[in-house]
């Protein structure tokens, strides 16, 4: 369904995926009213950097910024900030705001994002406990990360361990606490995670694995977190990071189906032909991997934002890329490639112990995914040999005398 | 401030006053210059932001280093004279850059 001859569009949420949207019906021509609508009071900007170079201080705020104002403005995108869409009424093809607007649509995306899971334990809401998600966190975070703080930390995932790298830079007393027997234990391999758990106590965090939080205690400030059997570890500042969830009440409550996210096809639309869903918070086909699925990532915020574009403008579909992801901990960046959940073999290419490798996972003899540490090569070989669906025999994957473009070349 | 050329893979040339202390990708997206995507925003993650540098401006722009060059060596159609545009930093030194997009980043 071609909706070239829309009029007026609407956006409904301000990260990446809406950002990258307004670009993509731009550059696709689409000449009509496009509207904003975001509930943050800041322009679209980059969340990868606030666990990062911006979290450290390493990068103004300024940059954080996909575009200034202006550009918004040269491209008659009108943006509506601090501003909170409360319903749809799809039969009037209409959203209306918190003050009773009402903003017509033609075509609607949705790019509502994700929410921090809350810790649901006594003492979460004391002063000094905080998410990690947006800007307006990381404004209260920054004051407090500052040298001989005791910072703990619940949940060992990668923004857990980001931060836990950015804060010892920055010279905090650091504690992990992970639920799980190993860090990134939803994420990553075995010897990823013995790899980063080893690269943190280097570096001065105490990682605490197969540990349970009970609660968190302080008058009015936080003060201390209460493990399971009874110990106590003083806490300045306690930062929460125990995974997300999709923000898909406007879209469920509007009639549009959803299931751990806001249901979309390959075109980013939803059960309502004239809505689109995009980044965190849609549930979209994974083709290269037959299956749905979340992605909480730069790459489908991306992806997603140019689909639905191109889906409204009826222009062909741009290309669905291998997922991607990356994570800059220390000195180490880590390069992910695929999705690895389903694996049956791994593969360690190179030696951990010299912080250059990778880990390949095979489902079948067949390359899904791979995680590379500060071996780009590794990582951009891997994306084009998964999506061909590529064939790897482990000891190639091995013999590191061999180029990763002899290895591709190889198997082609 | 340094005045930055980019130039596309039909020809077309815009031309940029940049800031200083901005990479040439960054100040290629304030501008909607096309032909550069920029995925990651920047960390030297995905190699979307590839550009041809004007050889009168290779030496003053430099080699790229390790992390970059293999990034690089899996873009397309990769010259000499290639570099990722958000590796590059602009200063006055470099007024007058010309930068030359190619015809695909991915």
């Amino acid at each position: 369904m071609d909706l070239s001859d829309a009029e007026k569009i609407v956006i409904i949420g301000g990260g990446q995926a809406a950002a990258q949207a307004c670009a993509s019906l731009r550059l696709f021509g689409f000449e009509g009213a496009i509207t904003l609508v975001a509930d943050e009071p800041a322009l679209p900007y980059q969340r990868p950097p606030l666990s990062k170079a911006y979290m450290k201080g390493d990068m103004s705020e300024e940059r954080l910024y996909f575009r200034p104002a202006a550009w918004y403005q040269d491209n008659n995108i009108e943006t509506m900030l601090s501003t909170r869409a409360v319903s749809v009424d799809r039969a009037a093809q209409t959203v209306f705001l918190q003050d009773d607007r009402a903003l017509p649509y033609d075509a609607l995306i949705l790019s509502t994002g994700s929410r921090p899971r809350a810790l649901p334990l006594p003492g979460a809401d004391l002063k000094n406990v905080f998410a990690l998600r947006d800007l307006a966190d990381v404004e209260q975070i920054r004051p407090n990360m500052v040298a001989g703080k005791r910072l703990v930390i619940v949940g060992a995932g990668y923004i857990g361990l980001e931060a836990a790298a950015v804060a010892r830079q920055l010279g905090l007393d650091v504690t992990v606490l992970e639920m799980e027997a190993r860090v990134l234990a939803r994420v990553t391999s075995p010897v990823m995670s013995t790899f980063f758990e080893r690269e943190h106590r280097a570096q001065g965090v105490n990682i605490r694995t197969n540990t349970r939080l009970a609660s968190l205690t302080g008058n009015g400030k936080v003060t201390a977190a209460v493990l399971s059997d009874g110990t106590e570890i003083a806490a300045d500042i306690v930062l929460v990071g125990i995974g997300i969830l999709p923000n898909e009440d406007l879209a469920s409550a509007a009639g549009i189906a959803c299931a751990n996210g806001i249901l979309a096809d390959r075109d980013a639309r939803t059960s309502d032909p004239l809505v689109f869903a995009a980044g965190d918070c849609a549930r979209r086909p994974l083709v290269h991997y037959g299956r749905q699925g979340r992605l909480e990532s730069v790459h489908n915020a991306i992806e997603q934002g140019k689909l639905a574009a191109a889906a409204i403008m009826g222009k062909p579909r741009p290309n669905e890329d291998c997922p991607w992801f990356w994570s800059d901990q220390y000195d180490l960046k880590l390069q992910i490639a695929g999705l690895s959940e389903s694996y049956d073999e791994s593969v360690v290419r190179g030696d951990p112990d010299t912080r250059k490798f990778a880990v390949f996972y095979l489902r079948g003899g067949k390359l899904i995914a791979v995680d590379a540490i500060n071996s780009a090569p590794e990582f951009l070989a891997s994306k084009k040999l998964i999506i061909a669906g590529t064939s790897l025999a482990p000891e190639q994957l091995k013999d590191t005398s061999l180029s990763m473009k002899e290895i591709a070349a190889a198997a082609a | 401030m340094a005045t930055i050329i980019y130039i596309d893979n039909e020809g077309t040339e815009r031309s940029i006053e940049a800031k200083n202390g901005e990479t040439v990708m960054e100040t290629a997206i304030k501008n909607s210059i096309p032909g550069i995507d920029a995925d990651c925003g920047g960390a030297c993650a995905c190699a979307t932001c590839h550009v041809y540098v004007d050889a009168a401006f290779q030496d003053k722009v430099g080699k790229p280093e390790d992390m970059e060059q293999s990034m690089l060596d899996f873009a397309e159609n990769v010259q000499d004279n290639s570099r990722l545009s958000c590796q590059i930093t602009i200063s006055d030194e470099l007024d007058g850059l010309t930068v030359t997009t190619p015809e695909s980043q991915h």
